[in-house]
């Protein structure tokens, strides 16, 4: 059981990570466009010139 | 769009004129522009390729990126690089374009409330996953301490997550209360207090069940919902915007030194406008000077130009065909009829909104109910156990299972998924329960120029005209802005005519062209202009030197689907009604064509409003399609409306739809997801129905452990949810 007090907060710190993660992308605008995104990724010229 | 884009307008400050070299010289900045474009057609990876390498092929076009979400393309250009021009490279490649006005556009591109939602809902999701991992713990059967610790830990998680998160909910419950009304809201605010308040004190007294996981959830779901609702929303409110921004509002003012671009905001009542051939007029006032031909069309229906010389009154959103003129302004802004009406809309619409919708009747019926269970339950346990701890867990127990997640969930997943299916295909859905009412519609009324019409007029018989005819009236039409004329130069450029050289070719506003050809005098007009007997129909006459005159009839182009659009509607039962401002002898005509049987010509605006009223109040469901100022009462008159993209502000504004390309096939399309979604929305209704009649016997017998609260929550939302994907 002493395994839980160990086990907790890394689980609760790796959801905060996620969090983190997942408002920085916000921020970022990386949800601005979801269907482009989409299509773009498979544009042949999308990864030769990447910016 | 850039300050340089307007050759007429001066700077501001004299020393802009010289700045932008002053700037390339010294590297400093701004030196590029931000332009936005719409691009209604692009659907794939190709089209974003294909419009991206069309513009960065361009000069002076620094990047380019596409939004294919928001049919929309970012440019970062040179200050001398025009949208126009842009437009022009896109449309020339195949894509149709549209230039925006920034300004409009930049209270829309950052959605801060979607961003806060989606926030909350992200805070919810994380808090939610890890309080019910320690609830799993607890239901595969932590005992004593451990127990007591977990439900210590769900606790300090779930307690500030709820708080933060269900924000919006406690909002408008106070609201609600405030304004002693109950709402959904208010069994929502309830049932999460509630629940926190009663495991909170469980947890302190070591106690077997908590709803931590329960509470959250239900913030979860319901914040999904809300999201869900504002996203269709949003996207529906920035494209309207976008629809405003395609009208960039100037007027060409007459100061002393000579004319001045200003905004149609800054003109003033006595100022003189001018207004050039092609142009719309911006303002109401009174001709002063000049003689014209003006398109009313967009204000009465009516497509034959009416001739306005010095002393006649016109009005803002007539358009100015051949003759340059200067008006002096009696009304700008929104002052003018024009707005007037758009504000009558405005004040009509608010009547209309008395439709309720299905999600508020559920409402109505759900919030009072589990509150009279809820207390029931709670007051029928005290008096058998003369406990309260346990009569207040029952009555959290039976909020907690009845908070409607599905029902919160079953409207906006429906509606989300049914927008984004027609918007796709070329609908924009403005007003959340329009396709409530589309699905009752039997009656369909059409107008007709502009909406089931280009509204261009395409000239007829060109080629029956002797080759030195065709070569005259290529030249004198060639001299015009006038659209018939245009119309007609593009007709005979078609045929492949080339233009006779002609002397001292003349524009009459209000009558017509003439022009020297070997001596004779050529003219292209008006009927009586060149002595010629008039037609029935709109027709321009052609006269060399003595020679008899010659009638070019026109006609408009029907609308790409119109045809298949009525076709479809009769073969589905409805009544179809066709009801134009413009005279009898062309609607007719019109409807003949298009196998229209019901036809009502030469209705003013008020007669279009009367004729849907008498319509509704004998029981039918009418759709009105118009897009001219003169149908606006009539839109709004009518259970549901649609118009073009090429409609009016005012009409759009009025409508509950708004088709975003040139077809009208999507309408056929919008009628029968509008029926499948709302079979959708009762499906789901029902399936929350069910659900409930299950799992309330259970919560009041207290039977209602966490663990089943939390499957029967989370199966509910996740059925709703995916019977409403099966619309997409």
């Amino acid at each position: 059981m002493e395994v839980l007090g160990l086990l907790i907060p890394v689980s609760l710190a790796l959801g905060a990570l996620g969090l983190v993660a997942f408002w920085w992308l916000l921020k970022k605008g990386q949800f601005d466009d979801p269907e482009g995104d989409a299509h773009r990724i498979l544009r042949d010229d999308y990864d030769d010139k990447p910016k | 769009m850039t300050a340089l884009a307007d050759p007429a307008r001066p700077s501001a400050c004299p020393a802009c004129d010289v700045a932008p070299l002053a700037e390339q010289v010294a590297g400093a900045a701004p030196v590029q522009a931000r332009l936005m474009i719409a691009v209604p057609g692009i659907h794939c990876a190709g089209c974003i390729s294909g419009v991206e390498r069309v513009l960065h092929a361009l000069p002076g076009v620094r990047d380019a990126r596409v939004n294919l979400t928001l049919r929309r393309v970012a440019v970062e250009a040179d200050l001398d690089v025009d949208a126009d021009t842009l437009c022009h490279a896109l449309t020339d490649a195949g894509f149709e374009a549209h230039a925006l006005d920034p300004g409009v556009l930049a209270a829309t591109e950052i959605d801060a409330k979607g961003r806060a939602l989606l926030m909350r809902l992200a805070v919810a999701v994380f808090a939610m996953m890890n309080v019910m991992l320690l609830s799993v713990a607890v239901w595969s059967g932590a005992e004593g301490v451990t127990r007591d610790m977990m439900h210590w830990i769900s606790a300090a998680i779930a307690i500030p997550a709820v708080i933060f998160t269900g924000q919006p909910f406690y909002a408008s419950a106070f609201a609600a209360l405030k304004a002693g009304r109950l709402n959904m809201d208010v069994p929502i605010t309830l049932a999460i207090v509630l629940a926190v308040g009663t495991s909170l004190y469980e947890t302190m007294l070591s106690g077997e069940h908590a709803y931590f996981d329960a509470a959250i959830a239900l913030c979860t779901f319901l914040l999904a919902g809300r999201y869900l609702d504002h996203r269709t929303r949003a996207n529906a409110r920035s494209a309207a915007q976008e629809l405003a921004a395609l009208e960039v509002p100037r007027a060409l003012r007459i100061t002393g030194e000579g004319t001045q671009t200003v905004s149609v905001a800054d003109v003033r009542p006595g100022d003189l406008v001018r207004v050039l051939p092609g142009g719309r007029i911006p303002v109401d006032g009174v001709l002063r000077d000049g003689a014209t031909e003006l398109d009313r069309s967009i204000m009465t229906g009516e497509t034959l130009p009416a001739v306005a010389g010095p002393g006649d009154v016109v009005h803002a959103g007539e358009a100015n065909l051949t003759g340059a003129i200067t008006v002096e302004v009696q009304a700008a802004g929104r002052d003018t009829e024009l707005s007037r009406i758009a504000d009558l809309v405005a004040v009509a619409e608010a009547g209309r909104n008395n439709y309720t919708s299905l999600a508020d009747a559920a409402a109505k019926l759900y919030a009072p109910g589990v509150h009279i269970i809820s207390a029931l339950a709670a007051v029928g346990w005290f008096l058998a156990t003369m406990d309260l701890r346990v009569a207040l867990n029952i009555a959290a127990a039976v909020l907690i299972i009845t908070c409607p997640c599905a029902l919160g969930l079953a409207v906006p997943a429906v509606t989300t998924a049914a927008s984004a299916r027609l918007f796709r295909k070329g609908l924009l859905i403005k007003s959340g329960t329009a396709l409530e009412r589309l699905a009752q519609v039997d009656t369909v009324v059409f107008d007709k120029t502009g909406t089931l019409t280009d509204g261009a007029p395409v000239a007829l018989g060109l080629e029956r005209l002797s080759d030195a005819d065709q070569g005259v009236a290529l030249a004198l039409a060639q001299g015009s802005a006038h659209p018939l004329a245009q119309s007609m130069a593009r007709g005979l450029a078609d045929l492949g005519v080339s233009p006779v050289a002609l002397d001292a070719v003349q524009e009459h506003p209000g009558f017509g062209l003439e022009g020297q050809w070997r001596g004779q005098t050529v003219r292209l007009g008006r009927a009586g202009w060149v002595r010629a007997e008039a037609l029935a129909t709109t027709a321009t006459y052609l006269k060399i030197g003595e020679g008899a005159a010659q009638a070019i009839a026109f006609d408009d182009t029907i609308r790409t689907g119109a045809e298949a659009l009525v076709a479809g509607l009769k073969a589905q039962g409805k009544r179809v009604i066709l009801l134009s401002g413009d005279v009898e002898a062309a609607v007719s005509a019109f409807a003949a064509r298009i196998g229209i049987t019901e036809v009502m010509a030469e209705a003013r605006p008020e007669a279009k409003a009367k004729v849907i009223g008498a319509l509704r109040d004998s029981g039918a469901k009418v759709l009105m399609v118009g897009d001219g100022m003169n149908d606006t009462a009539a839109l709004t008159a009518a259970d549901v409306s649609i118009s073009p993209a090429t409609a009016l502000e005012a009409a759009r504004a009025a409508s509950d739809m708004v088709l975003t390309g040139g077809s009208l096939a999507p309408i056929l399309d919008a009628m029968a997801t509008s029926v499948a979604a709302r079979k959708r929305i009762k499906e789901n209704f029902t399936i929350a129905s069910v659900y409930n009649l299950l799992a309330v016997p259970l919560a009041v017998a207290g039977l209602c452990s966490p663990l089943i609260a939390a499957l029967a929550m989370s199966s509910s939302s996740l059925t709703v949810s995916l019977n409403a994907l099966r619309l997409r």
